[in-house]
């Protein structure tokens, strides 16, 4: 509660600074100065800074290793001192040795006569090759739990779907990045740069973050209602209906058919129909499981789940009636639409699903309860309101741009009331981030969470706007969000979740490789779409002629494709992982019996060697 | 009182009408209230044909890297004369059809230059082709796509008198029996840009742009030797956002469709006024090369003057300097006997 005040507190005290810079005359002089900008800096400082530390905590625990190696060396070395000993000596010392531990203990307590057998199945693997000297070992999931076998199979579905989705949209947009290297790539129209970009935005959007969030949200809404799902019918129902959208829309895209060209609502509202029912079958389903719930009280997860689900589909609603869209009001309603897609759906199911996972990451709970519920008010208030920061300068009412700037700084509220949250909760187990391959997924995602979202604020400034938009800062900053954040948070969640649920991990030389790929990959994208949407917008200032601010891109153009060839690769080893996770061992195929027998099963079989002399 | 960490039903319906009432007050009314708007004075009706090149512009995803709205500040000014209004998107932004909706012309990235006045800027039919076409054919450093799918090719022989062959240069692409004949999509596209003007406001309606630079009038002249041209504009500037599409930024043209400026008689001619006059009014007196378009009413006396110099003293020309009064007095030649 006292750090919550120190916030609010901090936050005014910082507040008429903001203003007072809204109020200046723009003046790009001193363009490195301004608050937007320094903001900017700093933030992308933060996440170089959590790099680093990533990787010290990683390095520390490989020279732990090679300090325990040296242990076991020197022990090595008196072994053989002692095996140099006279035999007389050696006798006297082992009488004294045998004498001494008969006193002590018969030494059978800690064994027994029977072969070694793990009866409680708590070794999961045995080593013997420890100083491996390349890649530290991390700890193993903790037992899976019990889940009902359609759970799992509705899971592995939404997640094996959105899968395949990321692999399908990211290399549409690696196709994409690479166009501005060589715009005569292919001359195709269904593959040409203006019908492409819209499916690889609507396919990570719809295919990915969306199927893979409400198959992580599924086992979250059974798991902390303590209850079974209230129907997997209507599960599979939406899972087909998503995926249609996908399917069709992305044909008609490619086809050269499009709503409109608005961002994210390109699709046809007959497609996009198909995607909201998906939302309200969703909605009703989890809404019921919920509302079956076998606890009293609703966890926090289950508010921001379902209230992203309600949002949504209002958000699509309003997006495609058609009686206040003519002229610009489709403008301010494209500025509404593109705004709340992220933030009410992406944002707030992703910090729903953090709630839960990361605390069960961690093994403890939330670090506080009521943060959450305040970050979850004012999610709901400043986030709706500011969708016109898209469009500031533009024709639409100064009084409606302005609000969206305020309401933008006002994003501070919730994102460090949320980032607080996950921080203080990892605090105390830091330690954990280099035994555990699931852990720096998260924090990277939280630490995005809170660069990614304060930098939108800055953004929003005007002087900020005056020189980043329209330029590639932009790319830079939906990267930054729905890669950093969102994308980042999704793989800590299913690295977390589906070995509980098939009881196989992945490869962890691999997890890591698709850790550092993806990292890397995202800061060189990141900062080169950054660097090069600052010159651009500084030319346009300087009034140059328009075709300079495309030659100077060009080179931050290819280290974009860099940055997202990283990205690509990094998803084609997660897709490996996924699959390994997933994949059932033919040869061990499972009887096919309810639980309830297995279980009775397993107690048969304990009895049985428990009996054994 | 509402319980919502037990009650579902409370806190469900509570967020859900607050979203829906923010959403009323923050979208819904004020888009109902910017929708009603009337055309400008003077500005043209929508033709069917232009409606239909709109539709190929969103069907081809232009709206991606190309932005239409001059923002209210000073580095937008080069995109139009005054900040756009909502009366401009009059006819522009209206329901497309059943299936789609109005289109969203304003745009959120600018990868390519702005097109609200694209019709006054770029008026040439045979360069938006070509530039269609292949956009590397007119710009050299341009990353924009191709659209070779908007247009035919054709034997010499089936070329009917109704067909539009771009003026590709053929040793550019090795065709010598075939050409290239622009579609019916492509002409609707290229009439919409065209048609894609800003409308003047009425005379004395000063525009107003946030500066970006307060010191900027006052900016130190250049002491260079010639004072004749202290109070010019920058020529190369002007030259490269206005010619240099078609003449290239090395004066080198293309061939088949711009002429040449460097070494060219017409630019290094003594006697100034034939050179003016082209500006001023266009030309199209050379079959081998297509329509230069009138610039008189997108140029002013001294940033034609500007240009002339630009033009007539780089890439090996030389040639004498003209001032803003000899265009001023051509202007009002041309003017008077036509």
């Amino acid at each position: 509660m006292k750090f919550h005040k120190t916030t609010c507190f901090l936050f005014l005290l910082l507040f008429p600074c903001i203003l007072h810079a809204q109020s200046e005359g723009i003046s790009t002089e001193s363009w490195i100065t301004q608050p937007g900008i320094i903001g900017t800096i700093l933030l992308v400082v933060i996440v170089l800074l959590v790099a680093i530390f990533v990787l010290v905590y990683r390095f520390g625990a490989l020279l732990d290793l090679a300090k325990k190696k040296q242990v076991r060396e020197n022990k090595t070395t008196i072994r053989n001192e002692i095996l140099e000993m006279d035999d007389e000596e050696i006798d006297l010392f082992l009488q004294h040795r045998k004498s001494a531990s008969n006193y002590q203990l018969k030494g059978t307590e800690l064994g027994g006569s029977s072969t070694a057998l793990d009866e409680r199945g708590l070794v999961n693997r045995v080593n013997s090759d420890v100083s491996n000297p390349f890649f530290d070992e991390k700890v193993k999931s903790s037992l899976s739990f019990e889940t009902p076998a359609q759970l799992k199979k509705v899971i592995t579905w939404y997640l094996g779907t959105a899968v395949f989705w990321l692999m399908f949209g990211t290399l549409i947009g690696q196709y994409l990045g690479m166009k501005f290297v060589w715009p005569e790539l292919d001359t195709i129209s269904w593959l040409s740069f203006g019908r492409l970009r819209p499916v690889h935005t609507n396919t990570v959007f719809w295919g990915w973050a969306s199927l893979a969030m409400i198959g992580l949200g599924y086992f979250v809404v059974t798991r902390t209602s303590n209850t079974n799902i209230f129907s997997y019918k209507l599960a599979w129902r939406a899972l087909i209906l998503i995926n249609a959208t996908l399917v069709i829309g992305n044909l008609l895209l490619m086809a050269g058919v499009n709503n409109g060209g608005g961002e994210y609502r390109e699709y046809i509202w007959p497609v996009m129909a198909l995607f909201a029912s998906g939302l309200i079958i969703t909605f009703i389903n989890f809404y019921k499981t919920v509302a079956n719930r076998k606890i009293s009280v609703i966890y926090i997860s289950n508010w921001f789940i379902l209230a992203s689900l309600v949002w949504t589909i209002v958000l699509s609603l309003i997006a495609y009636i058609p009686s206040y869209q003519n002229g610009l009001g489709e403008t301010i309603i494209q500025g509404y639409y593109m705004h709340q897609g992220v933030g009410m759906w992406f944002m707030t199911f992703t910090l729903g699903l953090i709630y839960y996972y990361l605390p069960t990451a961690l093994n403890k709970p939330i670090y506080s309860y009521s943060l959450g519920v305040l970050a979850f008010w004012t999610q709901m208030l400043f986030y709706t309101l500011i969708g016109t920061h898209h469009f500031v300068f533009s024709p639409l009412p100064w009084w409606l741009q302005t609000v969206a700037i305020v309401f933008s700084a006002g994003m501070f509220i919730p994102v460090i009331a949320g980032t607080t949250n996950f921080l203080m909760t990892m605090k105390g187990s830091w330690s954990y981030i280099s035994k555990s391959y699931v852990l720096p997924f998260f924090l990277v995602g939280v630490i995005f969470y809170f660069v990614g979202s304060t930098q939108g604020s800055l953004q929003a400034f005007r002087f900020s706007n005056y020189v980043w938009h329209f330029t590639d800062f932009n790319v830079a900053h939906s990267h930054m969000t729905m890669y950093g954040i969102i994308t980042f948070i999704l793989w800590a969640c299913m690295y977390s979740v589906i070995p509980k649920l098939t009881g196989k991990e992945p490869p962890q030389v691999l997890v890591g490789a698709h850790f550092w790929l993806a990292f890397i990959g995202l800061f060189a994208y990141m900062i080169s779409m950054m660097a090069g949407g600052t010159l651009k917008g500084l030319s346009w200032i300087e009034e140059n002629p328009f075709i300079e601010s495309v030659i100077l891109m060009k080179p931050y153009w290819v280290w974009r494709a860099i940055g997202g060839t990283f990205m690509f690769v990094s998803h084609i080893l997660f897709a490996y992982n996924f699959h390994f996770m997933i994949k059932q061992k033919r040869a061990v195929e499972k009887p096919a019996l309810v639980p309830v027998e297995l279980i009775a099963a397993k107690i048969v079989h304990h009895v049985q060697f428990s009996q054994k002399p | 009182m509402f319980n919502f960490h037990k009650n579902l039903k409370n806190l469900i319906l509570t967020a859900f009408s607050g979203f829906a009432i923010l959403s009323t007050v923050i979208a819904i009314v004020p888009a109902y209230q910017m929708q009603h708007t009337e055309p400008l004075p003077g500005q043209p009706v929508f033709s069917k044909g232009i409606q239909k090149g709109l539709e190929v512009y969103i069907s081809e995803g232009c709206v991606a890297c190309h932005t239409q709205q001059v923002r209210s500040i000073e580095m937008d000014n080069i995109w139009g004369d005054r900040p756009s209004l909502p009366s401009d998107y009059f006819y522009s932004k209206q329901r497309m059809d059943f299936w789609r909706q109005s289109p969203s012309l304003l745009g959120s990235e600018r990868t390519g230059p702005d097109l609200t006045d694209i019709g006054n800027r770029q008026p040439s039919m045979e360069w938006h082709l070509l530039h269609l076409y292949n956009p590397r054919l007119v710009v050299y450093e341009s990353v924009m796509p191709g659209y070779p799918w908007l247009f035919e090719e054709k034997n010499v022989t089936d070329v009917t008198e109704d067909d539009v062959v771009v003026p590709i240069p053929a040793e550019l692409i090795g065709f010598t029996e075939m050409r290239v004949v622009a579609g019916k999509k492509a002409l609707r596209l290229v009439d919409y840009l065209l048609a894609t003007k800003q409308v003047s406001l009425a005379k004395g309606s000063k525009a107003e742009f946030i500066p970006s630079k307060q010191d900027k009038q006052e900016s130190k002249p250049k002491n260079s030797a010639e004072s004749a041209n202290q109070e010019l504009p920058n020529g190369e500037k002007l030259y490269m956002q206005t010619c240099a599409v078609c003449h290239k930024q090395d004066g080198s043209g293309l061939r088949g469709a711009f002429p040449p400026l460097a070494g060219s008689d017409v630019v290094n001619d003594e006697d100034p006024d034939f050179m003016i006059r082209i500006i001023l009014q266009g030309y199209d007196a050379r079959s081998e090369y297509g329509q230069m378009p009138s610039f008189a009413s997108q140029l002013t006396d001294a940033e034609i003057a500007a240009i002339v110099n630009h033009e007539r003293s780089s890439w090996g020309n030389n040639a004498s300097s003209v001032t803003a009064d000899l265009v001023k007095e051509i202007r009002e030649f041309v003017n008077q006997n036509l």
